[in-house]
């Protein structure tokens, strides 16, 4: 399967990343080496395969339902590592103009 | 013999004779790491000497009381920069968490710090832990203390060559995909993967959630059983890991293992590996046999369709986990931007670097409408075929032996340039991820004057059989703590 510029320009949005039209252009063709060796599984009949996600047998792990109050330092620490802030509160440009 | 060439066994012994205090034996690391850093650049960042001693101080002080018996109270050592640690820049080699402080401690940095051991620094990766080299992180290049001019590996790469230039006593690794075992092959060091669900994940930076797994980088197998037996274990916080009964890996260690049967699967011995490291392998598999072990050709026909499925599970699962940057509760943000969505686009494209970019465009591709099924769901039934491999093999072997990696360490700028060549790198040690099943790499040898690593894959939950089995072919290979010669040159 090949991908082209259009399609990389597609995913890039869906990945909500900006790309020159120098990256573009790389990733297009970097993509497409990469897609042909990836293609190689096509020889295998997968058809009666189930898929795996996770190696081992997974069970919902739930933990009382029950509210932990934190260190208000632990607040602190956290709020600090936001690039703005106002307050207790995350600080973001407007989302409706 | 300097204080810092201790392996963990040696130093934790002298500890507890007292014949060295932990503050003596924390300097004597300090003083090695201000000789040899400046040529390794094996760390992302330094903890300030001061605190380092202050913290050697009060194990001594501890332990003087009785108050801590730990094995590995009092032994210097460095965690991978992906790991939490409060207070302390956790920075993923990334611009995007440059600046990130933590405001809390990984499941394995509370292990340690209960053992007593003393954080010297943060070990230097490629980006994200993407990446076999090292050179993908934002900050600067590690270089191979067995040759400098080459790459560590990665994407654990400071980790191996912290190890390897006697900076620290070991480290820490995380192992997507072959980022503990392919570092410590380039660099003569033992790296294990474990068992998924073995070690918590609690406080580990994300990048492929089925697959990542973290372990010990030391100098040998000893070492490698008696830091595993302090990381192991259940967390409740990480719902993947396995409640289970606590074993002593150490006590493995010096066993007889007459009997066992090892299989050789000819499809790791075929494509694209270095002819010397082929025959330095095989060696060393001869060597088995002087040990009463049986050893038999096996076939794991899916073997060479793993690279194809890793690539598209740990891209897919990393362009999820990755999503979570976008600039508002911590890490960078693009400070210009005069909307949320603008924020978002500018944020991710300034703080991610090239590597990172391309495998969350790749992961996002094989998610996307359309092309699910064509390439994400057919790497998951891969997957289930790889793990079919493994569990055949089990039933008639008790481990498989492959190369770590198909080539030495190579140049640095040798391959960056050319994704899929960089990626073959990880042809051997993907398969383990995938299957979920444990792993290490021992040096075995030298080729061109570089360290050859052999890989010994196991059952799950098997590791205190592996590494016993690992410390009778260490010491009947003789490649044991092996030391690159700078170091010569560095102590006395």
């Amino acid at each position: 399967m090949n991908i082209n510029i259009k399609e990389v320009e597609h995913v890039a949005e869906l990945a909500r990343l900006n790309l020159s039209e120098e990256e573009k252009q790389l990733y297009t063709r970097q993509f497409n080496v990469i897609l042909e060796h990836i293609d190689k599984f096509n020889e295998l009949d997968l058809e009666k395969v189930e898929p795996t996600t996770y190696v081992q047998p997974l069970k919902n792990v739930l933990r009382a339902d029950m509210a932990v109050s934190s260190e208000k330092k632990l607040l602190e620490e956290v709020l600090k590592q936001a690039p703005d802030r106002e307050g207790g509160l995350f600080k973001v440009p407007p989302v409706l103009e | 013999m300097e204080p810092y060439e201790m392996s963990v066994s040696q130093a934790a012994h002298a500890l507890q004779e007292r014949e060295i205090s932990s503050r003596e034996l924390a300097s004597s690391f300090v003083q090695r790491i201000k000789e040899v850093e400046p040529k390794v650049k094996g760390f992302a960042n330094i903890l300030d000497e001061a605190k380092i001693l202050t913290r050697a101080e009060l194990v001594d002080k501890l332990r003087l009381a009785g108050e801590n018996t730990s094995l590995l109270a009092g032994i210097p050592m460095a965690l991978k920069d992906n790991m939490c640690t409060r207070g302390v820049a956790t920075t993923c080699a990334s611009r995007f968490l440059e600046n990130y402080l933590p405001p809390y401690d990984a499941h394995v940095v509370e292990k340690l710090e209960e053992a007593g051991t003393i954080l010297l620094g943060k070990s230097n990766m490629d980006e994200f832990a993407m990446g076999s080299s090292t050179e993908n992180s934002a900050f600067h290049f590690t270089r191979n203390p067995w040759n400098t001019d080459c790459v560590p590996g990665g994407s654990s790469g400071g980790s191996a060559a912290l190890v390897a230039a006697r900076e620290v006593a070991f480290s820490l690794g995380s192992d997507t995909g072959g980022s503990i075992r392919q570092p410590a092959s380039l660099c003569g060091v033992v790296g294990l993967k474990p068992t998924y669900g073995l070690v918590s994940r609690y406080g580990l930076i994300a990048f492929a959630s089925s697959l990542d797994q973290i372990g010990p980088v030391t100098r040998n197998v000893q070492d490698c059983a008696l830091v595993l037996d302090v990381i192991a274990g259940h967390d409740s916080r990480d719902s993947t890991s396995v409640d289970r009964d606590k074993e002593h890996y150490s006590q493995f260690i010096g066993r007889d293992i007459a009997g066992f049967k090892v299989g050789v699967p000819r499809e790791f011995f075929e494509q694209g590996i270095d002819p010397g490291v082929k025959d330095t392998v095989l060696n060393a598999v001869e060597k088995c046999e002087e040990l009463n072990v049986d050893i038999e050709d096996v076939s794991m026909p899916h073997s060479p369709y793993a690279l194809s499925a890793y690539y598209l599970v740990a891209t897919a699962e990393a362009s999820s986990n990755l999503a979570r940057y976008d600039g508002i509760q911590y890490g960078y943000r693009d400070k210009e931007s005069e909307s949320l969505i603008e924020l978002y686009y500018k944020t991710r494209s300034e703080g991610f670097g090239p590597e990172v970019k391309r495998r969350i465009m790749l992961g996002t591709y094989s998610l996307s409408s359309g092309y699910y099924d064509a390439y994400y769901l057919k790497a998951l039934k891969v997957r289930t075929l790889i793990r079919g491999d493994f569990e055949n093999a089990f039933q008639n072997y008790d481990f498989i032996i492959t190369p770590t990696s198909p080539t030495v360490a190579f140049k640095i700028d040798e391959k960056i340039d050319d994704p899929l060549t960089m990626y073959l790198n990880d042809v051997y040690t993907t398969p383990a991820n995938l299957a979920g099943v444990p792993a290490v790499s021992i040096p075995c040898g030298f080729h061109q004057g570089l360290p050859v690593g052999l890989q010994v894959i196991g059952r799950p939950f098997d590791e205190g059989r592996m590494l016993q089995f690992c410390h009778a072919l260490e010491q009947s290979l003789g490649v044991k703590d092996i030391m690159p010669s700078f170091s010569v040159e560095g102590s006395v």
